[in-house]
C-alpha cells in the first residue's frame, strides 16, 4: 500500500544520505522523495512517498526514527492530510493544438509560464493522481518534457508535526 | 589558553577517562599522535593493523562497560577499520574511533590516502560526524561518548580533516549533552508491563529467551531473579551467554542452529515467550514461517523499537532499557496476587526434561587416538574453573566454545555473533587483557581464523599480554567443510587449508611460547601447564579431528523443531 511519510531532520550535510542510504540498504521502495529547509533553518521537512506490506511500513517508520539526525516522524496516510505535487510539462504545438491544451490546463487549474513559437510550457501543483490524469487527458506525442518534484505532504486541521 | 584540534581531541578522551586506546598512525593523524605523544594519562596499544585496533577497543568495551576507543588513519587507515566498526556495530558495542581525514581543503580532490569515511561507514555506525571547524572538536567528541553507551550502544565515527587537527582554539569540554533528535527510552510503558505480568503468570508453558542486551545492559541479577521468581526454562542466546548462569538447573542451554536440543524445543513449543534484549535473528528461530506455525504469545523487550515485530509477531511489545523494566516487571511480578500455577509448571518441565533425555544433552563420542575438539574445550573449561575470559573467532571451534565452555557471569564470553568475523579474536584477547589485568584471559580459535589476525601476536610481546591462545587446527575451514559436506555432497570446495605454518615456530618466532599437541593423553598437561605460565603468551596448537561437526544442528533455512542430532550417537 502506498504510504507518504514526513519527517523533520537535522538541517545538516549527510542528512539526506542517510536517509536514502537506509531505503537502499534494507530494500524499501522509494516513489518520490522531496526535502528543504524548513521555516527554522537548523531543520529540515522530507516527504517520502513509498510502498510496502503493514509490517514493512511499520519498520520504515521505526528505522527512520532511529537516524540520529532525524527529529520527528509522521506516517500522513495514518490520518487526514493534503499531498500536492508541482509538474512543469512542455509541449510542442502550435496554433489550435496549443489552444486546445491550454484550455484543458486550465480545468485542471494549470497555467503557463513560458511559451515560444513552437513550444508551451506548463505549471500545474495537485495530487499526484491529479497530475497523471492530466498527462493522460493531453495528446502525449505532443510531450517535450515533464518535471515532476514529489509530493510534499502535511495534516488536516490540527495533525502538526512540529518539534 | 588555546590548544590546537589534536591536543583537543587527546584532552576530551582524557576527560571521559579512556585509559586505553588502541591505533596505528598515519599521515592525517600525524597531529594527534604528537599530542599523544606529549601527555601520559591515554596510554596507546600499537596494532599491526587497524581491523586490530578496532576488534581490541571491541574487546575491551565488551568485557567492561566501558566505552572502546580506536585512532586511525585517513584512507586505508578507515577501510581496514570499517570490519571491525561493523563487527561492533552488528553486535552492539559502543565504539569511538577516531579517523585521520585529509586536509579539508583538499576534501573532494582524490588527495593521497583520501575516502569518504563518513560515506563508507554510515550503513555500519550509530552515527558519524565529519568534523569542518576546530570548535567542533570537543563538543562532538562529547557527542559521539554519549551517543555510543546511551540507548542502543554502538559504534561512532569521528572523521578529522588533518589541518583541523592543527588549527588552534580554547578548549572547554561540555558538562552535558543534549540531542534534540535523539531521546532514548529508560523505563518501560507501565500498562505494558501489566500486561506482560499478567500474561507470564497466565502462562502454562513459559519460556524465556534472553540475548545480548542483557549483558550489554548489566541486566544480569535481574534477569537471574525473573527466571527463578517465574520458575520457567531460559535459554541464553550466542550474545546473552553468562547473562543466566549456565549452572543453573532452570538454564536449557543456547537456542537456534547449534543450540540444545531442549532449548530449540522449550523455543516452539511454549505458549508465553518472553524475548529480553534478544532479536529472533535467523541463526536462533530458523525459519520464520516455521517458527510462526506453532500459536504462541510474545513478550518482547528491548531497547530498540525497529527490533521489536521486525521478524516476528509480537503481542506484548515492550521499549525500554532492560534493567529498568525488568526491575518495573519484578515489582509487578511480586505485588500481584496471583501465582504461576504450579502443576501446569510441572507438566512443562516434565515435557522439557523428557526433550533433555531425548536430545542427550551435548554430546561427543571421545577417542584415545585423535583429539577431540569438544575434549578440548571441557577440560579448558575445568582446568580455568569456569573462570576466564574467553574470546573467540568464526566457525567450528566458536560454536563449542559456547557449548561447552559454561558462562556463568556475564562479559566473560567475546565473540563475533552477528557479524561472524574471523580474525576476531587476538586482538579481541588484547583489548580483555588490557581493561582486565591479572584475569586469565584465553582466545578459543582455529588454524583458519586466527591467521586473518595472526600480526597480532607482536603486538601482544610489545605490551606483555599473556594471553592463552587454544588453536583448533583441523586443516580445515571447518565450519565449511560441515557444510559441504552436508548440503554440498561432499565437495570440499577451497576449504583445506593447505601449507599450513608450523605455528610452534611461529609463536616463537613472536617471542612466545608454542605448543604443539597431537594426543587426546597430552591435552590436560599441555593445558595445565600453559596456564601456569601466567606471565607468557602460550600459543597451543591442539591437532583435532578434522570429520568432527558441530550438533545439534538446525540446518539453514529448517525450523527449530527440524533439528538435527549427533548421527553417530
Amino acid at each position: 500500500m502506498r504510504h507518504i511519510i514526513s519527517l523533520l531532520m537535522e538541517n545538516e550535510a549527510g542528512a539526506l544520505s542517510r536517509v536514502a542510504g537506509l531505503f537502499s540498504a534494507r530494500g524499501y521502495n522509494i516513489e518520490s522523495l522531496t526535502v528543504a529547509p524548513t521555516e527554522d533553518p537548523t531543520l529540515s521537512r522530507m516527504t517520502i512517498v513509498t510502498s510496502g506490506s503493514d509490517a514493512v511500513i511499520e519498520q520504515i517508520n521505526k528505522q527512520l526514527n532511529k537516524l540520529i539526525d532525524v527529529a520527528a516522524v509522521m506516517d500522513l496516510s495514518e490520518g487526514e492530510h493534503l499531498e500536492r505535487e508541482l509538474m512543469l510539462v512542455k509541449v510542442r504545438g502550435q496554433g489550435s493544438a496549443c489552444e486546445e491544451l491550454k484550455h484543458v490546463a486550465q480545468s485542471f487549474q494549470g497555467r503557463v509560464i513560458d511559451e515560444s513559437n513552437s513550444t508551451c510550457t506548463i505549471e500545474l501543483t495537485d495530487t499526484c493522481a491529479r497530475l497523471d490524469e492530466f498527462l493522460q487527458a493531453i495528446d502525449p506525442g505532443m510531450i517535450l518534457e515533464t518535471v515532476r518534484t514529489g509530493a510534499s505532504g502535511i495534516g488536516r486541521g490540527e495533525r502538526i508535526l512540529k518539534l | 589558553m588555546e590548544l590546537t584540534g589534536a591536543e583537543i581531541a587527546i584532552r576530551c578522551l582524557q576527560e571521559e577517562g579512556v585509559e586505553y586506546i588502541f591505533g596505528y598512525p598515519g599521515g592525517a593523524v600525524l597531529h594527534i599522535y604528537d599530542a599523544l605523544f606529549q601527555q601520559d594519562k591515554v596510554k596507546h596499544i600499537l596494532v599491526r593493523h587497524e581491523q586490530a585496533a578496532v576488534h581490541a577497543a571491541d574487546g575491551y568495551a565488551r568485557s567492561s562497560e566501558k566505552v572502546g576507543v580506536a585512532l586511525v588513519t585517513s584512507g586505508p587507515g578507515i577501510t581496514n577499520a570499517v570490519t571491525g566498526i561493523a563487527t561492533a556495530y552488528m553486535d552492539s558495542i559502543p565504539l569511538v574511533v577516531i579517523s585521520g581525514q585529509v586536509p579539508s581543503y583538499a576534501i573532494g580532490e582524490d588527495a593521497f590516502q583520501e575516502v569518504d569515511a563518513v560515506g563508507i561507514t554510515r550503513p555500519c555506525v550509530k552515527h558519524n560526524f565529519l568534523i569542518k571547524d576546530v570548535k567542533d572538536i570537543a563538543p562532538t567528541i562529547k557527542k559521539a561518548f554519549y551517543l555510543a553507551k546511551s540507548g542502543r550502544p554502538g559504534p561512532v565515527l569521528v572523521d578529522i580533516p588533518k589541518d583541523i587537527s592543527n588549527q588552534k582554539t580554547s578548549f572547554v569540554y561540555p558538562d552535558s549533552v543534549s540531542i534534540r533528535s535523539y531521546n532514548p527510552i529508560g523505563k518501560g510503558d507501565s500498562t505494558q508491563i501489566k500486561r506482560a505480568a499478567q500474561m507470564l503468570l497466565e502462562a502454562k508453558r513459559p519460556m524465556i529467551y534472553a540475548g545480548g542486551g542483557v549483558v550489554l545492559s548489566g541486566a544480569s541479577t535481574q534477569l537471574t531473579e525473573l527466571v527463578h521468581m517465574l520458575g520457567a526454562p531460559c535459554t541464553n542466546t550466542l550474545m546473552g551467554l553468562g547473562g543466566f548462569p549456565a549452572n543453573d538447573k532452570q538454564f536449557v542451554g543456547m537456542p537456534g542452529m547449534h543450540g540444545t536440543y531442549e532449548a530449540c524445543m522449550a523455543m516452539q513449543y511454549c505458549d508465553v515467550l518472553i524475548a529480553v534484549g534478544a532479536r529472533f535473528d535467523d541463526r536462533v528461530i530458523g525459519n520464520v514461517e516455521h517458527f510462526a506455525q506453532v500459536p504462541r504469545k510474545i513478550i518482547h523487550i528491548d531497547i530498540d523499537p525497529s527490533s521489536i515485530a521486525k521478524r516476528v509477531k509480537v503481542d506484548v511489545p515492550v521499549v525500554g532499557e532492560l534493567k529498568p523494566v525488568l526491575e518495573q516487571l519484578l515489582n509487578e511480578l511480586r505485588s500481584s496476587k496471583q501465582k504461576s500455577n504450579v502443576s501446569d509448571l510441572a507438566a512443562w518441565w516434565k515435557q522439557v526434561d523428557e526433550w533433555r533425555v531425548k536430545g542427550g544433552g551435548l554430546r561427543y563420542k571421545n577417542s584415545t587416538e585423535i583429539i577431540k575438539p569438544q575434549y578440548v574445550i571441557e577440560k579448558f573449561y575445568e582446568i580455568t574453573g569456569g573462570d576466564a575470559f574467553v574470546t573467540s573467532d568464526v566457525g567450528q571451534h566458536q560454536m563449542w566454545a559456547a557449548q561447552y565452555y559454561k558462562f556463568n557471569k556475564p562479559r566473560r564470553w567475546i565473540n563475533s555473533g552477528g557479524l561472524g568475523t574471523m580474525g576476531f579474536g587476538l586482538p579481541a584477547a588484547m583489548g580483555v587483557q588490557l581493561i582486565n589485568p591479572g584475569a586469565t584471559v584465553a582466545c578459543v580459535t582455529g588454524e583458519g581464523s586466527i591467521q586473518m589476525n595472526i600480526q597480532e601476536l607482536s603486538t601482544c610481546k610489545q605490551f606483555h599480554l599473556p594471553i592463552k591462545v587454544l588453536s583448533l587446527n583441523n586443516r580445515y575451514l571447518g565450519m565449511v567443510r560441515q557444510w559441504q559436506e552436508f548440503f554440498h555432497g561432499n565437495r570440499y570446495s577451497e576449504s583445506y587449508m593447505d601449507a599450513l605454518p608450523d605455528f610452534v615456530k611461529l609463536a616463537e618466532a613472536y617471542g612466545h611460547v608454542g605448543m604443539r599437541i597431537d594426543n587426546p593423553a597430552d591435552v590436560e598437561p599441555a593445558l595445565k601447564e600453559a596456564f601456569a605460565r601466567k606471565n607468557e603468551l602460550v600459543f597451543m596448537d591442539f591437532r583435532t579431528d578434522p570429520t568432527e561437526n558441530v550438533f545439534p544442528m538446525v540446518p539453514g533455512g529448517k525450523g527449530l523443531s527440524e533439528v538435527i542430532l549427533s548421527e553417530d550417537l
